[in-house]
């Protein structure tokens, strides 16, 4: 065997199964997308025809699908900070000095991430019923009367977003931990030395040490929250009013329930070019402000 | 500020925020061994008043959890052993061989990795109806069988590794099948490790795709007859907790027991921004 064909062997099955399962669908999917690719389509391919944009056109005057754009971006828009928020405060707990058991902390606060997003989102819905959930009888002890979590269409995403917070958190957590533990003790001392309190010294030393990786973990968080689907697919079903139908909810209701599979892909499309946008400015600011804080 | 009193301050939030993370899957375990219907009181009992395992008996006899398990397992398996497999040889060809488009095939994987999965899923199913795979264990293996960040960790790990190893063991005239299997897979073996969780983690927790593809009842895995189950039984607390249980327990098990590996394919994954 040439020494310049080995590493073609060695490549070979992972960039097949790639281009085979990924590369070509994704492809197929920007053409089916421009495509009536309907249920007598599935039947018998005959009857397909080519319609150019009218997918994109017809979605552009769809109120559900703003509706499900809305409730994606409202997801990410307060889920993202939140859960981030949270991963940034158990950070800063875990790196502090004073903090005992770390590793029991540590591995208790990551525990819901690699658990399995509907069996525990199985559990949410319960801890978030009405009459019999645990959330309510604990916040009734607090003074407050019951909240409809789940049935009431003002308090759906909020209640999805309080499960999804809980569950990614630890994720984050752990790598801000790690920029944490990573920002020199010297610069502490100094600043301690020079009379800076806790506070002081959290918001001009901890905090722009830990921008660069806010930034990434704020990129890789936006792009992971704008995929929403298992969580109301269980918790909620969409509802209550539609108010927890996501992107991918209505793209997985157009396509396999009503079949209509072009409109389908074309959704895929425009989530795939809003996630695309969101991330691209993202990174845009990252950028500025290392140029501004470099000159 | 009082050293003792921030030191309360520091423990207790966190001990509260593990509470609150810890909770619900102490709670799950605990209304899963309640007797029908005994969570659905008030006040909502935190402990069973009387332990039973009826639920878990119902799941696995006529609700048929046993078939699901196995379906979960096997295909988390498979996708575990093919997947570390293709990712190490292409993650040590992208790292150590010279090949002709390397490096401008690597830079399209790592730009494909902007493109959400949910694209293909829709004009993978059209595909992989005619060829009888809708439905199948294969079908719902095929987007499983490698993965970009996977390849990307290993090249990561194994440009680590001295090229003088390589030279000598082909002036000794090793086979480059034989250097791989017998220098490269054993310096690797941390990195396979955690290659294997986070595969096993993935395709254990996977919901959208199965559910795409896996339409007959038979061939379901844990969270598609879950989320089926969830949908008609919604009035059955203790009988969904069980099965939350026994979908979640394996899982938290595999992390706990390898959860060094876990956290450092997380680390290794986030550097690169």
């Amino acid at each position: 065997m040439k020494r310049r064909q080995v590493g073609w062997v060695f490549a070979g099955p992972a960039l097949l199964v790639i281009a085979v399962f990924f590369a070509l669908p994704v492809a197929a999917g920007l053409a089916l997308s421009l495509t009536d690719f309907d249920l007598y389509a599935l039947a018998d391919l005959s009857t397909l025809r080519f319609v150019g944009l009218d997918n994109y056109l017809r979605l552009l005057q769809t109120p559900l699908f703003w509706q499900a754009l809305f409730n994606t971006f409202y997801f990410v828009a307060v889920g993202v900070p939140v859960s981030i928020g949270l991963s940034l405060v158990a950070a800063l707990l875990l790196d502090s000095k004073l903090a005992r058991f770390h590793s029991f902390f540590r591995t208790a606060m990551f525990a819901p991430v690699v658990t399995t997003v509907v069996a525990v989102a199985v559990i949410w819905r319960y801890l978030l019923h009405t009459r019999y959930g645990l959330i309510n009888q604990a916040l009734d002890a607090l003074g407050i009367s019951a909240i409809d979590w789940l049935g009431n269409p003002y308090w759906s995403m909020p209640a999805i977003i309080l499960f999804a917070a809980w569950k990614n958190f630890g994720y984050n957590m752990i790598i801000l931990l790690a920029a944490l533990q990573a920002i020199p003790r010297d610069l502490y001392e100094a600043a301690r030395v020079d009379g800076a309190g806790t506070f002081a010294r959290l918001r001009h030393i901890t905090l722009p040490m830990l921008t660069p990786t806010l930034v990434m973990v704020g990129i890789l968080s936006v792009s992971g929250y704008f995929q929403l689907f298992a969580e109301p697919y269980v918790m909620t079903q969409g509802g209550p009013l539609r108010s927890t139908v996501s992107a991918l909810y209505f793209m997985y209701e157009e396509g396999f329930r009503w079949w209509n599979l072009g409109n389908a892909s074309a959704v895929a499309f425009l989530l795939f070019v809003v996630i695309f946008a969101a991330t691209w400015v993202l990174t845009r600011f990252d950028r500025d402000r290392g140029e501004g804080s470099s000159t | 500020m009082n050293a003792r009193v921030a030191v309360w301050i520091v423990n207790g939030l966190l001990a509260g925020l593990a509470f609150v993370s810890l909770f619900p899957l102490v709670w799950m375990v605990s209304v899963s061994l309640m007797q029908p219907g005994a969570a659905s009181t008030l006040p909502t009992p935190i402990l069973p008043a009387s332990p039973t395992l009826a639920n878990y008996r119902t799941l696995f006899g006529s609700i048929g959890m046993g078939t699901y398990f196995f379906n979960s397992l096997l295909i988390a398996l498979l996708a575990t052993l093919i997947s570390v497999t293709f990712n190490v040889m292409a993650g040590y060809a992208f790292a150590k061989l010279q090949f002709r488009g390397r490096d401008a095939v690597f830079k399209t994987l790592l730009g494909a990795l902007v493109i959400p999965g949910q694209v293909a899923m829709l004009p993978l199913f059209l595909m992989l109806k005619p060829l009888g795979l809708v439905n199948t264990y294969a079908g719902a293996l095929v987007p499983l069988l490698a993965s970009v960040f996977g390849i990307f960790l290993v090249r990561q790990f194994a440009r680590g590794i001295p090229d003088d190893l390589l030279e000598a063991a082909r002036i000794d005239g090793a086979s480059e099948f034989r250097i791989f299997t017998a220098v490269i897979v054993p310096l690797l073996k941390p990195v396979l490790a955690t290659l294997a969780i986070f595969a096993f983690l993935g395709s254990w927790n996977d919901f959208m795709w199965p559910l795409i593809v896996l339409t007959g009842d038979p061939l379901h895995t844990l969270p598609v007859a879950l989320a089926g189950l969830s949908r008609e039984h919604v009035q059955d607390n203790e009988l969904m907790m069980a099965g939350s249980v026994v979908t979640v327990l394996p899982v938290l098990i595999v992390f706990l027991v390898l959860q060094r590996h876990y956290m450092a394919g997380l680390m290794a994954g986030s550097v690169k921004g």
